[in-house]
């Protein structure tokens, strides 16, 4: 019986994975055995097939149900040569530069398995702080440097103390997967992927704040993901990870998946709070904070679900071996997501300190349509566009903000020379007007009125002085906004208006470049 | 898909109430509704004001706030075409443009038949397989016009 790995990550379905394990589950019969992964995250091999050698698993992509009679007969049960064939998965380059902390089992083990999950360090992280004690936990988390991975890049063991020293009858750990940024994936990968190392890291963080309800607040657009977690936690249950009584000890925990309802505004901390209460999704004003006063006024973790899901390897290996990774006040690894018109798009974990250029050119390779890389968007929709003139610049938060960007949470859109950054600049004004949740002013009106502005530029008209009105409008927006999606509309725009001028001058020429 | 129910209020309160014990139940019911009866109906919004002791004004006001919840049944078949960035870079407009040609629809619309409708959706998390889409609830990627045109004709034509 040889055993065959195919993903069920919907990015692997939706390149025909699905079609692909039908056909090898077929021509195999009774000879093998079918393990349904998360994705390893190297998109352009999708859907990637892996068989279990002596020699260890050897990888075949990417795989169409066309190909699978050929790979039966070259004999790749054995793991035998065949044009398609990748050798063995750990050492593709790709993967092997890598430094996998957060993501270290995806794509590895079936992801409802408990027996896998254990076998690969699951388990060790609860176990280490249950050891250590409530406050102990907390100290780890804060030494490893360990910052928010939504964005915001706020000390999340800080925030644990906050939220550990608040008086409250009653606490709660909420799980931000509210994902809406265009090029990240790496939340929906974990939820299909390795659900279990989630729930054990929300777990740590009830037990170290003494919370014993957490939410997960994910998205509609995950269908396939929620289905997935909905099983883990059953899973979980069974296993003792969730429940009144967590590995045998007195301490109780337990968490409830809830879905969103298409608003993006809703990855606002303060709007998904508002949300999971059961109302529009409107942001709070700060203070106070939700780690004083968060889900129904009590005291509230709301930490990103990456943040979240590394806390089991920090207290499972400690606190310096995940601080000894990246870079100035930067510490550990960061899931990249590398996405858009890039030839080798997908999940990169790698310390902070990595270049953006070595990020784009040498990891991503490149676009995918062989045209010369124009612009990158760092950051999701909210980002700044880079040229290729700042392509220097280190992957850190402190270094991305120096340059006028963020690494938000950790997307990067590529894009090549065909791109109009004035088109990018009034999407971004549009995409904000659509999803303003309308509570302040220059975010609900400014949105509009910009996408208004550009529309002008783009048509060539008063072009000078509309461009010195979109950066008045921009400056209001960042300064007056409530929150970020207000706030850092302007980076994309600002950002295309200072690296690519030409673009918003196009209508001035006296015949149209179209 | 499982066709949506003709409206029953007694079916509403039965979702209503088994979601009463929940902490904030108010968007976990609006979506059980929404798969029961493929909309929102106007009579299920008083029926929730009651069971949770609020307004109607603000049961209204959380059920248009969100992009997912539909006044109106959608057709047959729901193609989400992801609009965002990633899908933006690999050409997803022109692709998506073709479509609502070719169908005659604008963006959230639905065929005059009633077998399709498109809605624009923003991000699918397969941005490293754009251009992407969900038709049916089914992932689709690396798409161009012609791949689109072929699966959206698949589901509408089975």
């Amino acid at each position: 019986m040889t055993r065959i790995f195919i993903p069920q990550d919907v990015a692997a379905l939706a390149v025909g994975a699905e079609k692909v394990a039908k056909a090898v589950a077929a021509q195999g019969g009774d000879g093998v055995t079918i393990v349904r992964t998360g994705s390893r995250g190297l998109f352009w091999l999708e859907p990637l097939v892996e068989v279990e050698t002596p020699a260890g698993r050897i990888a075949y992509g990417p795989v169409t149900p066309a190909d699978v009679p050929g790979l039966f007969a070259a004999g790749f049960l054995t793991g035998a040569a065949h044009p398609l064939c990748l050798g063995p998965t750990a050492q593709i380059p790709w993967l092997a530069r890598q430094n996998r902390l957060t993501f270290a089992r995806c794509g590895i083990i079936d992801p409802l398995s408990v027996e896998d999950y254990r076998a690969h360090g699951g388990f060790k992280g609860i176990a280490r702080a249950l050891d250590l004690g409530p406050s102990n936990t907390i100290e780890e988390v804060v030494r490893s440097g360990l910052r928010g991975r939504g964005g915001a890049g706020f000390p999340t063991g800080i925030k644990w103390r906050t939220v550990a020293a608040a008086p409250a009858d009653r606490r709660y750990i909420v799980c931000n997967a509210d994902e809406g940024d265009s090029g990240t994936f790496a939340d929906r990968m974990m939820l299909e992927g390795d659900p279990l190392a989630l729930i054990e890291g929300m777990v740590i963080a009830g037990y170290g704040v003494g919370a014993d309800k957490g939410y997960v607040y994910s998205r509609s657009e995950y269908p396939h993901a929620n289905h997935i977690f909905t099983r883990a936690l059953y899973v979980a249950r069974k296993a003792g990870l969730l429940g009144p009584s967590i590995l045998g000890t007195d301490f109780g925990f337990d968490i409830e998946l809830r879905v969103g309802a298409g608003a993006y505004v809703c990855g606002e901390e303060t709007a998904l709070l508002e949300s999971l209460e059961g109302k529009r999704g409107v942001v709070r004003a700060k203070p106070p904070l939700p780690a004083i006063k968060g889900l129904f006024g009590r005291p509230t973790v709301v930490n990103n679900l990456l943040s979240l899901a590394t806390v089991p390897t920090i207290l499972a290996n400690g606190a310096q071996a995940y601080a000894d990774y990246g870079m100035g006040r930067s510490r550990g690894t960061m899931p990249i997501q590398i996405a858009g018109n890039v030839k080798f798009g997908g999940l990169f974990e790698d310390a902070f300190g990595i270049t953006l250029g070595e990020i784009v050119n040498e990891v991503g390779g490149g676009t995918l349509t062989g045209r010369p890389v124009k612009a990158v968007q760092c950051g999701g929709p909210l980002g700044a566009y880079f040229p290729p003139s700042l392509f220097d610049t280190q992957y850190d938060y402190e270094a991305f903000t120096a340059r006028g960007g963020l690494i938000g949470h950790g997307g990067i859109v590529v894009f090549d020379d065909s791109v109009d950054l004035s088109a990018q600049a009034r999407f971004a004004m549009e995409f904000c007007a659509i999803e303003s949740c309308g509570k302040c002013t220059p975010c609900r009106i400014g949105s509009t009125r910009g996408a208004e502005v550009i529309d002008r530029i783009r048509a060539g008209i008063e072009v000078e002085a509309n461009i010195a009105l979109v950066e008045d409008l921009c400056q209001t927006m960042k300064f007056g906004s409530l929150c970020a999606l207000g706030g850092f509309t302007p980076y994309p725009v600002l950002s295309a208006l200072q690296h690519f001028p030409e673009d918003f001058r196009r209508g001035q020429l006296p015949v149209a470049a179209e | 898909m499982t066709p949506p129910l003709p409206w029953d209020a007694r079916h509403a309160a039965d979702i209503i109430h088994r979601h009463l014990h929940l902490e904030g139940p108010t968007l976990p019911i609006l979506h059980a509704l929404q798969t029961a009866f493929g909309h929102i109906p106007d009579d299920a919004v008083p029926m929730l004001a009651d069971a949770l002791n609020l307004s109607r004004a603000e049961i209204h006001g959380v059920v248009t706030f969100y992009h997912d919840f539909r006044h109106e049944p959608a057709g047959r078949h729901v193609i989400k075409v992801c609009r965002a960035e990633a899908c933006q870079s690999l050409g997803a407009e022109k692709t998506a443009t073709a479509l609502l040609e070719r169908l005659g629809i604008g963006w959230g619309e639905t065929t005059a038949d009633g077998t399709v409708t498109v809605e624009a959706i923003y991000c699918l998390g397969l941005c490293a397989c754009a251009p992407a889409a969900l038709i049916d609830g089914e992932p689709a990627g690396r798409l161009d016009g012609a791949k689109l045109a072929a699966a959206v004709d698949e589901v509408r034509w089975s």
